[in-house]
């Protein structure tokens, strides 16, 4: 055991005391489980294959402080900024991983739709967590994630009830308020929808200091019960500096019919691991992906698919943009398990590659116990076609806007792909900023 | 479909063909290895210093590392002191003509289907025979050495061109680049060596015939080809082993170097023992495979067809050094019963306008596991890299597996990348129509393997192509239906 993992663990005995249900068995078996994985394993390290690319070094070097239990002092007026135009939804805000309540707006919620933070769940009702909390992540989950575990105490909690279709988006916001002090978060959400139940579900990760660098370690579980319905979003904004890393387990039943879009453009190194779980026959899983990377970022996608049962359809369309010195990665694993016949999946990451600095390192995967099955995979890497920049030089467009141009082309194929049009409208604006020289802003987009 | 269940089932518990021993003695030193083990055999082929000094840095190196486990084959461990590491027919001096050679050891070739005799007349084909670990034979040695050819085995090299074996030996795989190759390069016993000249196409296909034979020895060869600028060398390679209980080693090493506009094509159709249906025996092929191109425009081209071993492991390489060098990787391998294979290849750009093609087909059937394992690297420095992969997986029984692993790691925004995949089992359609037109469920299948393979057997040299199809037919048989 190193220092680092050290620092965690007493951090941990520090706190565990006043972590919310800690007089319930179970919840507490979940934190201990979690805290007896990460003394185990520590942080993962490049020899784990699956962490080949990404070095967890530079947060190992780092001592981050729990977040301090006190309200953040923000009203809802800070917040307006940070809205998503065009976004009508039910907002439900946590800062520094804690629920607020006074910044959300939860006031028009329908029937049948349950949303809560997990501690005052926890408190309250913690029985109806208890079949589900901890229980969507993996047995032996990397490091990070048992360690979300282990300081397991506050996120959301959503419930969509049985047959409820939720009228707009709801907008959950994981808001960093860090005043410049290195804090480590670690958000835990739950989200439950029940059989035959629909909806839109955006999950956002922001800061409002664009030079805090902090540690943002989340985790959300996701059940989607048969016949449901989830459109979910996840844009990753963090802090410049940040470093984020994501567990997102998504687990469908039958029937059901599942979108994970998953966004990335902030944190300075930042990691996403989605794992898709079909538990019972006939489900369909679609799952896009746009990583932006600019400056010396280093974004991770790491996605991994599990056809446990028969006749589930998967399709995976992941796209990199990677600029100056930004690294990507993108691991895609699909697993057709022994007699999940008629399984179909299919699996695509394009990276683009627009400066000489920049890296991708891809690795799609696929791994095929049944015999029934179609299932393909792609990638490739490049750079902008040449003859299309020469077209539109001889069309008298600037370099630097047939460049910008090309690119939008490229990311515009998957964000196309997100049906939440503020989604899309919010992408286009945030390239065309990263894209387009400042005094051409106005141009083309 | 009932009425041919008989045959097939025939066929499927078909003996394997190559399986008997040959009866000779043979000299073999007791299983065990040290750094004596290592002096004894550097001793024994009578070696340069140098060697016995490379070697034992080799096994020194060795014994620090550890055995890998990354791969997605299972197999008991291996107990390296059970091995016996030499083990050569006994001979008096070696033979100047065929007649010379032991009656015994030709006629295991007779059986085998390369009788020397035939090959060296009709196909025209140099054979640099290895059996067991010492080279048997060498045949046209005399008309390759009017091109300037160098054919001969390692040990021979040593003796004649220590000069050339000592620059150029490791040179690609270094002794230490991993367990296996550390391993082989301490106590290799034999194997090829080749090198062709400035300027000269050789001749002739050069082709050894390795043989696994006595029991408990492990095979570590070590095969060396030198392209001289401007030359071309066309080298094939084929392996049988005899049927046994227990698991056999084979850790090779095989070194490829092809300087300014030359040209290495090199085919292997591996058909070692696989293990019955239940997995009990068969050769573990752990095989380190690399060529460099030093050159520009050179060009290194691997073409594999694998349907033996228990365990097959290994990854033919390129390291694409010399601007406009090509790199080539077609490869066919078959995992039937309960055979394992996890192949693949690494292509490493480091010049510019270097380009490289990678066709990987791979068929699974009853419980067999195949996977594609492969690494297309383009350094920082290597402008306009192109690459190209395909990997398709057919399926043939629902408790097979096939497993696709590209790894794409690409610094230089000049480089065009692609990779694509398709698993799929045979189409009921394309079945259908053949039986419907009275092609036997046998024949239909052979016919739509052979057409998912022909990419691949096309780049094989005339003779392998026939013997690749007739195998892939023989392995195949009963799988489906």
């Amino acid at each position: 055991m190193n220092d680092t993992v050290r620092a965690y663990l007493d951090a941990h005995s520090g706190a565990a005391a006043g972590l919310p249900g800690g007089a319930i068995p179970w919840v507490r078996q979940v934190r201990e489980q979690g805290l007896a994985r990460f003394s185990e394993v520590g942080f993962p390290t490049t020899r784990d294959e699956d962490w080949k690319y990404t070095s967890l070094r530079a947060i190992e070097k780092h001592r981050f402080i729990p977040a301090p239990d006190r309200p953040s002092g923000l009203t809802s007026g800070d917040l307006t900024a940070l809205d998503i135009p065009g976004l009508d939804a039910h907002r439900c805000v946590f800062v520094n991983g804690r629920f607020a309540p006074a910044l959300s707006s939860l006031d028009r919620l329908p029937a049948g739709l349950t949303v809560t933070g997990l501690a005052d769940a926890l408190n309250e009702r913690a029985d109806e967590l208890e079949p589900q909390l901890g229980r969507l992540t993996p047995h032996n989950p990397n490091g990070l994630i048992a360690l979300n575990s282990a300081f397991l105490a506050d996120g959301a909690y959503v419930r969509v009830a049985r047959g409820c279709a939720v009228d707009r988006p709801l907008e959950l916001v994981y808001l960093v308020h860090a005043n410049g002090q290195a804090l480590a978060l670690h958000p835990r959400s739950l989200i439950i929808v029940e059989p035959g139940a629909e909806a839109v579900i955006l999950e956002r990760y922001i800061s409002t200091g664009d030079g805090d660098r902090y540690l943002n370690n989340t985790t959300t579980e996701i059940l989607v019960m048969e016949s449901a319905r989830v459109d979910y979003y996840k844009l990753q904004d963090e802090s410049p500096k940040a470093y984020h890393f994501g567990g997102l387990f998504v687990h469908q039943d039958s029937d059901t019919v599942v979108s994970t879009n998953n966004i990335a453009v902030g944190g300075s190194l930042a990691r996403t691991d989605l794992a898709v779980s079909f538990n019972a026959p006939g489900a369909h899983s679609t799952l896009n992906g746009l990583y932006i990377g600019t400056g010396r970022q280093h974004l991770d996608n790491h996605t991994q698919v599990d056809h446990r049962f028969p006749e589930c359809v998967s399709d995976e369309f992941y796209k990199g943009i990677l600029d100056v010195r930004a690294r990507g990665v993108f691991h895609g694993r699909i697993v057709v398990h022994q007699d999940a016949q008629r399984t179909e999946a299919q699996q695509q990451n394009k990276n683009l590659l627009l400066s000489r600095q920049a890296e991708v390192d891809t690795k799609p995967q696929l791994e095929i116990y049944a015999d029934d099955v179609k299932c393909s995979h792609g990638a490739t890497v490049g750079q902008l076609d040449a003859n299309a920049v020469f077209y539109l030089r001889s069309r008298a467009v600037a370099e630097s806007i047939a460049r910008s141009l090309l690119t939008y082309a490229f990311a515009n194929d998957v964000i196309n792909r997100f049906a939440l049009a503020p989604i899309r409208q919010q992408l286009e604006q945030h390239l065309a900023a990263k894209l387009l020289p400042a005094d051409q802003g106005e141009v083309g987009m | 479909m009932g009425s041919s269940a008989n045959e097939i089932d025939h066929l499927v518990k078909r003996e394997y063909k190559e399986g008997f021993v040959t009866d000779i003695e043979s000299e073999t030193l007791p299983p065990g290895l040290s750094e004596d083990v290592v002096r004894i055999i550097s001793t024994k082929k009578n070696e340069p210093e140098f060697m016995q000094d490379w070697r034992l840095s080799a096994y020194r190196n060795w014994l620090k590392m550890r055995e890998p486990k990354w791969a997605s084959v299972h197999y008991s461990a291996i107990d390296y002191q059970a091995i016996s590491y030499f083990s050569a027919p006994k001979q008096q001096a070696g033979p100047q003509s065929l007649d010379e050679v032991d009656p015994k050891l030709l006629e295991t070739y007779e059986k085998l289907g390369i009788p020397l005799e035939e090959q060296k007349v009709l196909a025209g084909v140099a054979v640099d025979a290895v059996f067991d670990s010492v080279s048997v034979k060498t045949t046209f040695t005399d008309k390759l050495a009017e091109a300037g050819v160098i054919f001969c085995s390692i040990s021979e090299a040593l003796q004649m061109h220590p000069e050339l074996v000592r620059q150029y030996l490791g040179s690609v795989v270094p002794a230490g680049d991993n367990f296996y190759a550390a391993l082989n390069s301490a106590v290799f016993s034999d194997g090829s060596f080749v090198y062709v000249p400035k300027g000269v196409r050789c001749p002739m296909e050069l082709s050894t015939y390795f043989r696994i034979n006595a029991m408990n020895t492990g095979q570590f060869e070590r095969t060396l080809i030198i392209a001289d600028e401007g030359s071309y060398v066309s080298y094939l390679e084929g392996c049988t082993a005899p049927m046994r209980d227990e698991n056999q080693l084979h850790a090779a090493v095989v070194e490829l170097i092809a300087m300014k506009d030359a040209e290495i094509k090199y085919s292997t159709v591996q058909n070692w023992y696989p293990g019955d249906e239940e997995g009990r025996g068969g050769i573990y092929n752990f095989v380190t495979k690399r060529g460099v191109c030093r050159g520009s425009n050179a060009k290194i081209s691997w073409t594999q067809v694998e349907t033996g071993s228990a365990i097959t492991w290994k990854y033919p390489s390129v390291l694409l050094e010399g601007d406009n060098s090509v790199g080539e990787f077609y490869s066919v391998a078959l995992t039937n019963n309960r055979q394992q294979a996890d192949t693949g290849t690494k292509m490493v750009h480091i010049g510019n306008n270097t380009s490289s093609t990678i066709v990987s087909k791979g068929i699974s059937a009853g419980h067999g596991q195949n996977a594609y394992r492969g690494l297309v690297k383009v350094l920082k420095g290597a402008d306009r890299a192109r690459n190209y992969s395909q990997c398709d997986s057919l399926l043939m029984g629902d408790r097979c597996g096939a497993h696709t692993f590209p790894y794409l790691e690409v610094k230089n925004p000049t480089a065009q990348v692609e990779h694509e995949a398709t698993t799929s089992k045979i189409g009921e359609d394309q079945l259908y129509y053949c039986r419907q037109r009275g092609l036997s469920e046998e024949d239909a299948v052979s016919m739509i393997v052979n057409g998912f393979c022909k990419q691949v057997f096309r780049e094989l040299p005339m003779e392998f192509a026939v013997e690749a199809q007739k195998l892939l037919d023989v392995s195949l048989e009963g799988a489906v239906g």
